[in-house]
């Protein structure tokens, strides 16, 4: 318990303690925030040690009660999957801070103190067990990302930030009609308890919600984490904020925020909306293969390396929800586990081209060629990280997606071989960019001048490189250190899908005196009926 | 006895300051400090004598009301107002409002160099005014607090009196104001005609137990309304208020729309909970059928011309270029949100209604605050660009700027985020789940002019001289708003349970 807090506020409380220090002591305030996310790191390897693999629930479970008449609480907690991305924000926050030592250098108190904010706000994110916390934490997210992309980004920073910050706040707002209709209607129509955002509660009974309703409140839930994944044809905010936002701001944006709308899909709405969820399976796995598809294919024909990364992401992510959406154990724990590749592989690939931002000014990939020559470790790491990307066996993107690709398979709800068939050029395609764009920058004759004096890696870029190297054939290795983490927890939410669609009522005892009986048999009836 | 003088200290000490400060006025020639100070001290006997009525133990077990009733002294105050409880907030709402003008105008009139004695009598006045209003138990009680507000009012805004758009908005506050007020004293006329009498509660009885006119009752409650509306500055009856709003000297456009409009909306829960039925009675159909329509038509109303003002306001809002005239559509939209209490009717509404009027006085006075330091002679140096690189030049001007543009969005974990969350969960549980989505496109909305101040602020540079500012005791005010924004944001529970108690 005590870990859990600590990892949670010791960001809050050393953002609000650099607020307190003197601008022009740029050195303190650089190691002062790298050495607070490093003991965070290793505070969060306690949660790693002690957590049981066994429990299927939630663990280190925090309840305090904070605002009384809307039964909200500061509740937090962490099961298999969050706990796995909560050691991925711990992890990749030091090393987005180190990347930034050199590449941050205006108003440097007000970006460290955005970073610490911004980490404080992603691990109450994934650790939130609590409609309101959840809603508090990711709209208290938008404000430092607003700030990070808006004052040290790019040339085009403004549209970027603004159209960033409007896309979620639409997608957010009727996030919140939903989290106050569900509240009270659990609370007042099931329940009679009065209006609760307790998310423990609400997971046992959400389900006795009619389908028409669920339906509803599936879509309120799914278009704002669509918008964060993101899902074809929400994506469109992603190549702006990813090119336009300093390096570690992409790496942030790319390793954590995007998995904050793939972590919602499975926590909210494949808990809370089940049947919904089986309902619109399909819909949606169409436009996960679409975006598979489609984002490899813009991706093959960018011109900006930055902006090929980060279609390359709208790609992955597609594989992610597809895994979501096949409802298969094999399938969600693919996804759990691409979040966390992805992170890794797509982060250190934003580290990599800032890495060479700094040294040219320029992302252009005509720009280069031969650089393999020139700066050979360098090009080492980035094929590893491409490697990685494409899913080469052996390093860990070729995990995740074999996974959900499986699951998509096998998947009865989607009960259609179409899918992983057609995702799985999704595979082919990303070879094809990543590797031709490899060609082309790292590759040839040497035939722009000022690429001859590039110097390779300094010790500090090593330093922030090796760690995730490590992870990528770590996890492409021994899988299983990782999926044994989340399997539990995964194989219990999968049985809950299974018993709802199978017209099983998932807690017959409260049905007894309700009249909401009649509901949940058409449910089940509907269900059946398909 | 004593209880009875003790809960009617805050209106007692008000009126007290109100009419004798013109003659201290008098008396003390040009001290100007002391009659600051002079009006400081209302403010603070109210608030100390208010904190003393939250600590007294009849607060909330409600001794207090049958208390009142046995003594000769307690049944007459009985009739004309209401003591204690919920208006108790409201007494401390305004009281922290004036606190935070006070301070403010103090920098800003002597910039201007417009630090005249009135300004600080025709606060104390309309703050009088804005007392009796929520105070208010009988309708001559509430007339007469709604035009003691607006009159000082009338002559705030056009205290500026060399300058021209101040004028302007002086007469134009004037002229539409006196029409409203017509409407609403004809309909409390048509109210009396309806029920014959002006207490509250009687109204609320006869209501109750079907002794009223059915015709007259519903030209009353359209004729208020209207009045009421314009007071509030509610579609379509909002016309007037960017015009005032942008003309009136910067610290009275903070006051008048906060504090101003919030007792207007205490004239609406004085008024819709006594003519209203609840929605205990409308299922039980108790009844006559005419009178239950009536109720329910009138909330539909209410639930459209909510949704009208928070778009136009927003919508409107999104044109502007002028900082003070954007602040002043978007207090338009906000008028829109606060009336989603009073169309859902019930205690979350209204103890809602408070919750955010306490969060808009913050940050709306703050901002308020922020632009009258930014604002240079005769009403330049308003525009967005003129606060690019505002946050190189002043990091903690712009930082408080940002947080109350913000928390007016409505973001996590400011005051306002509560305030709306409040208000959308009463429409929610009253069953208008449609208004709820109004509101919510409204807001969305409204991120874009909100947040594109903060763009000038933070992302842009400025080019030429940077801005010197003047700030000795506006700066209290800025950090008290901060501080009651943030405070608010992270705690409510501290204000909204017990405002849940008293609805009840």
């Amino acid at each position: 318990m005590i870990p859990l807090i600590i990892t949670l506020l010791l960001p809050l409380i050393s953002s609000l303690l650099i607020l307190f220090m003197n601008k022009e002591n740029v050195k303190l305030i650089k190691y002062f925030t790298l050495i607070s996310s490093l003991i965070t790191f290793l505070i969060s390897l306690f949660l790693l040690f002690n957590f049981n693999n066994t429990n299927p629930d939630i663990q280190y479970y925090i309840n305090v009660t904070w605002v009384s008449s809307l039964d909200a609480g500061f509740r937090i907690g962490l099961d298999g999957m969050s706990l796995l991305l909560v050691m991925l924000i711990t992890f990749i926050s030091p090393i987005a801070i180190l990347s930034s030592f050199d590449s941050i250098k205006t108003r440097e108190k007000e970006y460290y103190f955005m970073i610490l904010l911004l980490q404080f706000a992603m691990v109450g994110v994934f650790t939130a067990l609590d409609t309101f916390l959840f809603y508090i934490f990711w709209e208290l997210i938008l404000i430092p990302m607003y700030f990070i992309i808006g004052i040290w980004g790019g040339k085009n920073r403004l549209y970027a930030t603004v159209k960033f910050f409007i896309f979620t706040m639409v997608g957010s707002l009727f996030m919140l009609v939903a989290i106050i209709w569900l509240g009270n209607y659990v609370g007042n129509e099931i329940l009679k308890t009065g209006f609760t955002t307790d998310y423990l509660k609400i997971k046992e009974v959400a389900n006795l919600i009619p389908l028409n309703y669920q339906n509803w409140l599936f879509w309120a839930f799914a278009i704002s984490f669509f918008i964060k994944v993101p899902l074809f044809p929400l994506h469109t905010w992603l190549p702006d904020a990813h090119t336009e936002a300093p390096t570690a701001g992409s790496v942030i944006l790319a390793a954590i925020l995007l998995k904050m709308g793939t972590y919602g899909l499975i926590r909210f709405n494949l808990e809370f909306f089940t049947s919904a969820s089986i309902a619109n399976a399909s819909l949606i796995s169409i436009f996960a293969v679409i975006g598979i598809i489609y984002g490899a294919l813009v991706a093959a024909i960018q011109t900006d390396i930055k902006k090929l990364v980060a279609y390359s992401s709208v790609s992955h992510l597609g594989f992610v929800v597809l895994g979501i959406f096949s409802m298969t154990a094999i399938g969600i724990q693919g996804a759990i586990i691409q979040m966390v590749n992805h992170g890794l592989s797509t982060g250190m690939l934003f580290l990599l081209v800032g890495i060479i931002y700094e040294r040219r000014h320029t992302r252009e990939i005509s720009e280069y060629g031969g650089i393999a020559r020139i700066m050979p470790v360098y090009a080492t790491f980035f094929a590893i990280a491409m490697f990685s990307s494409v899913g080469l066996p052996g390093l860990n993107g070729f995990v995740g997606e074999y996974l959900t690709l499986i699951g998509a398979f096998t998947s009865p709800i989607l009960n259609s071989w179409g899918y992983a068939i057609a995702a799985s050029t999704g595979v082919i395609f990303a070879a094809v960019y990543l590797l031709w764009m490899y060609q082309r920058v790292f590759f040839g004759t040497v035939d722009n001048p000022s690429n001859l004096n590039l110097k390779d890696l300094s010790k500090r870029e090593w330093a922030f490189l090796v760690p995730i190297v490590i992870f990528i054939v770590w996890i492409g290795l021994h899988p299983s250190t990782f999926t044994n983490i989340s399997e539990n927890s995964t194989r219990k939410l999968v049985n809950k899908i299974e018993n709802v669609k199978f017209g099983i009522t998932p807690y017959p005892e409260l049905l007894k005196n309700s009249n909401l009986k009649t509901n949940s048999n058409q449910i089940n009836n509907n269900k059946i009926g398909k | 006895m004593e209880i009875q003088v003790l809960f009617s200290l805050p209106l007692i000490i008000a009126s007290f300051f109100a009419v004798f400060m013109p003659v201290f006025d008098a008396i003390l020639k040009k001290n100007k400090q002391i009659i600051f100070l002079f009006t400081l001290l209302n403010f603070l006997l109210v608030i100390v004598a208010d904190i003393f009525i939250f600590a007294s133990p009849e607060f909330f077990t409600g001794v207090l009301k049958s208390g009142l009733e046995n003594s000769d002294f307690g049944k007459f105050l009985s009739d004309a107002v209401s003591l204690g409880g919920y208006t108790s907030f409201f007494d401390l709402l305004f009281a922290i409002a004036g606190i935070l003008t006070l301070f403010a105008a103090k920098d800003y009139l002597k910039k201007e160099s417009y630090e005249l004695k009135e300004f600080y009598s025709l606060v104390s006045f309309s703050f009088a005014g804005m007392l009796f209003i929520a105070h208010a138990n009988n309708l001559l009680i509430l007339f007469l607090g709604i035009e003691l507000m607006s009159i000082s009012f009338f002559v705030l805004s056009g205290f500026f009196r060399n300058n021209i758009l101040s004028i302007e908005a002086s007469l134009k506050y004037f002229i539409l104001g006196a029409f409203a007020t017509g409407f609403l004293i004809f309909g409390f006329a048509m109210l009396y005609g309806a029920t014959g009498s002006l207490e509250l509660k009687v109204i609320a009885q006869k209501i109750s137990f079907n002794q009223v006119t059915p015709i007259y009752f519903a030209l009353a409650i359209g004729l208020i309304f209207v009045g009421l509306a314009f007071k509030a500055s509610t579609f379509p009856f909002h016309q007037w208020a960017p015009d005032v709003y942008t003309g009136a000297p910067t610290v009275v456009t903070g006051f008048m729309s906060t504090a101003g409009k919030t007792a207007a909306f205490a004239a609406f829960i004085v008024i819709t909970k006594a003519i209203f039925l609840s929605n205990l009675v409308i299922d039980n159909a108790t009844v006559n059928p005419p009178v239950i329509a009536i109720t329910r038509n009138s909330r539909e109303i209410l639930a459209i011309i909510a949704a009208l003002t928070m778009l136009v306001g927003n919508i409107t809002a999104l044109m502007q270029t002028n900082v003070k005239r954007m602040l002043a559509f978007s207090s338009v939209a906000h008028a829109g949100y606060i009336l989603l209490g009073i169309v859902s009717n019930n205690s979350n509404g209204w103890s809602g209604i408070v919750f955010y009027a306490f969060a808009y006085v913050f940050m709306q006075i703050g901002a308020f605050v922020i632009v009258s330091l930014i604002e240079k002679e005769n009403g330049s140096n308003l525009n967005l660009s003129d606060y690019n690189g505002l946050s190189k030049s002043h990091p903690f001007l712009s930082a408080s700027m940002a947080i109350f543009m913000f928390s007016l969005v409505g973001l996590p974990p400011f005051a306002g985020f509560f305030g709306k969350y409040y208000l959308f969960l009463s429409v929610i549980q009253s069953g208008y789940l449609w208004l709820a989505l109004v509101a919510v496109i409204a807001s969305i909305i409204s991120i874009y002019f909100y947040i594109g101040l903060i763009i000038n602020m933070y992302f842009k540079e400025k080019e030429g001289e940077p801005l010197t500012v003047q700030c000795k005791t506006s700066g209290i005010s800025i950090i008290l708003s901060l501080i009651g924004v943030i405070f608010l944001g992270i705690f409510p529970s501290l204000l909204m349970n017990p405002l849940l108690n008293l609805f009840k």
